[in-house]
């Protein structure tokens, strides 16, 4: 049983990267993880790490300098959100393709403009074909579990990682944790092993690759790149076996035997279990279906339990200009394709630029979804909730 | 109020440490084996403007992450905002409790909370504070009255966490006389209904 703290999610964060003691952290604050990367330069400057920190002046050099230490053999972290990671968008292709497994935490925000500082999906959805993996929290002690686990999955797969919590919902909100000593953490991620020396090997890195391979070059990522998801697996099993909180791609609530099955991501994956309680409690045969795994999709375990339902709401904390709905549910939808019947499906887009979204929504969502069960299917199949009409 | 959860939301103006009062007492809870969250309204921050924080306390895991919609004990650090804004929102008029930093009496506020039949407190936390700690923050003695009216927590649990947290920033004469604060605004809290 590890001990249990309280501390805002930002600083848990930095205390998870003191536990991990990276080689390098080159990072630039941005609201709403700036507290990510202030404490942890307390933890540098009271030297509770040895970790070489790099202040920069923009994210573009933040992800720069941990793209050039991570090819080096560094072990590497750095903390950003929102216009932070639009900024290193150049940059995020460049490292996957360059398989550098460098840890990024974002506490996920609105894209400007109108310029707003809160938290939605909308980042973290812009950079979902950058080729990193994409881990988002529900809670401060799933944002602390994923930013350990960031470590091996990076490694192992070699490829870089991004876990994510909700700005300011999680970010900023103070909740119980429970914690790994530093000593239990160092033997979980264990050290840092290069895949080759940057002084004994011979080897190019940053290649030119024209017609003649570069096509090559891409089918070996996506390859590698689909071999993420039993990494996922395997290391929340091992995590599991360190600290009895076990984890998988996705999460199932009250899934079973549902009819109307919700798929969600972050915070909201909370607030839509307690409804899910109170309508149980009802007699109503609803579920969850949290996904923690974004990128990539585990397609296999979300139609493992979205194929016996009759209706499935997808919650989208984003949305995309023009597209047939928001960014998970376009997933979700490509996924159900296989499936020779498929569950009717309904788009809700929510809680853009941190609007608050209440337990009378996500009731009315699965009202919604029973509804369409009864008669035949949704009268208009993408919707905005939370919204003043 | 949900099912098994204790929801406060504390009204003050930047400044007045409304949101060290919602983690503190946050925090003691959670010395004590109990669950918590708590965390700040953020809007356009600056000295003097009217904020809100939040804390809620259960015995179970919350696993809620919306915001706080009909709070069960309301207090107020600055009571220029009674009439200025709408303290009672999404309270039951009846069951609610709210607790006022004032050196008047309690049912003075009656007249300016039209309907609200709930328990009504005051206490003068600005006047302590000055005395104690010869600052105007008046967060300390709230949080001493709160446990007074509502007796959430015992009064020592609340006083170790707030020794420990405010050693790490603070001189000790300073702890002593947040220490001092909360103390009297234990004693001194009025309390009507």
């Amino acid at each position: 049983m590890g001990k249990k703290i309280a501390m805002e999610t930002n600083q848990l964060a930095a205390f998870a990267m003191a536990q991990i003691d990276p080689d390098v952290v080159a990072a630039y604050p941005i609201t709403p993880s700036t507290e990510v990367v202030q404490e942890f330069s307390k933890y540098v400057a009271n030297g509770e790490v040895t970790t070489e920190f790099v202040p920069v002046e923009s994210e573009h050099s933040a992800i720069s300098a941990c793209l050039g230490a991570a090819t080096a053999g560094a072990r590497v972290m750095t903390a950003t959100a929102s216009q932070g990671l639009a900024l290193m968008n150049e940059i995020l292709h460049i490292a996957s393709s360059s398989r550098a497994p460098i840890s990024v935490v974002v506490a996920s925000r609105a894209l400007s403009g109108p310029i707003n500082i809160h938290g939605d999906h909308m980042d973290i959805s812009s950079i979902r074909d950058a080729g990193w993996i994409i881990m988002v929290a529900e809670d401060a002690q799933e944002a602390y579990d994923n930013i350990i686990q960031s470590i091996p999955i990076a490694e192992r797969a070699r490829f870089p990682i991004i876990t994510s919590y909700d700005g300011f919902i999680t970010s900023h909100a103070v909740e119980v944790a429970e914690v790994l000593e530093k000593e239990e953490v160092q033997k979980f991620i264990g050290p840092k092993k290069p895949d080759y020396s940057v002084f004994e090997d011979k080897l190019t890195i940053g290649v030119l690759a024209l017609q003649d391979s570069y096509i090559e070059f891409k089918r070996k990522q996506a390859e590698d790149y689909d071999k993420v998801v039993d990494i996922v697996k395997q290391v929340g099993k091992e995590y599991g076996d360190l600290t009895g909180r076990y984890y998988d791609t996705i999460e199932k609530y009250m899934t079973d035997d549902a009819e109307v099955i919700m798929v969600v991501m972050g915070s909201t994956a909370g607030t839509a279990k307690v409804v899910v309680d109170q309508m149980r409690a009802e007699g109503h045969k609803v579920g969850l279906l949290k996904i923690r795994l974004f990128r990539p999709v585990p397609k296999d375990d979300i139609i493992s339990v979205l194929r016996t339902a009759d209706a499935v709401m997808v919650m989208d904390r984003a949305f995309t200009y023009g597209g047939i709905g928001g960014p998970l549910f376009e997933e979700i939808s490509a996924a159900m394709n296989d499936l020779p019947c498929r569950p009717y499906m309904a788009n809700y887009i929510y809680g853009l630029g941190g609007r608050d979204i209440k337990p009378s929504h996500i009731r009315q969502v699965f009202e919604d979804g029973l509804k369409a069960v009864k008669g035949c299917g949704f009268d208009q199949q993408i919707k905005w909730i939370t919204v003043r009409e | 109020m949900i099912e098994n959860i204790l929801e406060i939301r504390w009204h003050g103006r930047a400044g007045q440490g409304v949101k060290t009062a919602s983690y503190l007492l946050a925090e003691a809870a959670m010395d004590l084996g109990k669950y918590i969250q708590a965390f700040p309204e953020y809007g356009p921050e600056r000295m003097g403007a009217p904020m809100a924080a939040y804390t809620r306390i259960s015995d179970e895991k919350i696993l809620i992450h919306s915001g706080v919609e009909n709070p069960d004990i309301i207090v107020v650090i600055d009571p220029t905002l009674v009439g200025t804004i709408d303290i009672l929102k999404g309270v039951d008029l009846e069951k609610g409790i709210v607790i006022i930093n004032s050196a008047m009496e309690p049912d003075m506020f009656r007249k300016k909370l039209p309907g609200f039949k709930g328990k009504l407190a005051t206490v003068d936390a600005t006047g302590i504070a000055l005395d104690s700690i010869g600052r105007p923050i008046p967060n300390v003695p709230m949080i001493g009255a709160l446990i007074k009216v509502t007796d959430l927590l015992p009064l020592k649990s609340v006083e170790e966490k707030l020794r420990h947290k405010f050693s790490e920033k603070f001189t000790e004469k300073i702890v002593e006389g947040n220490l001092k604060a909360l103390e009297r605004g234990y004693q001194e809290v009025r309390i009507d209904g």
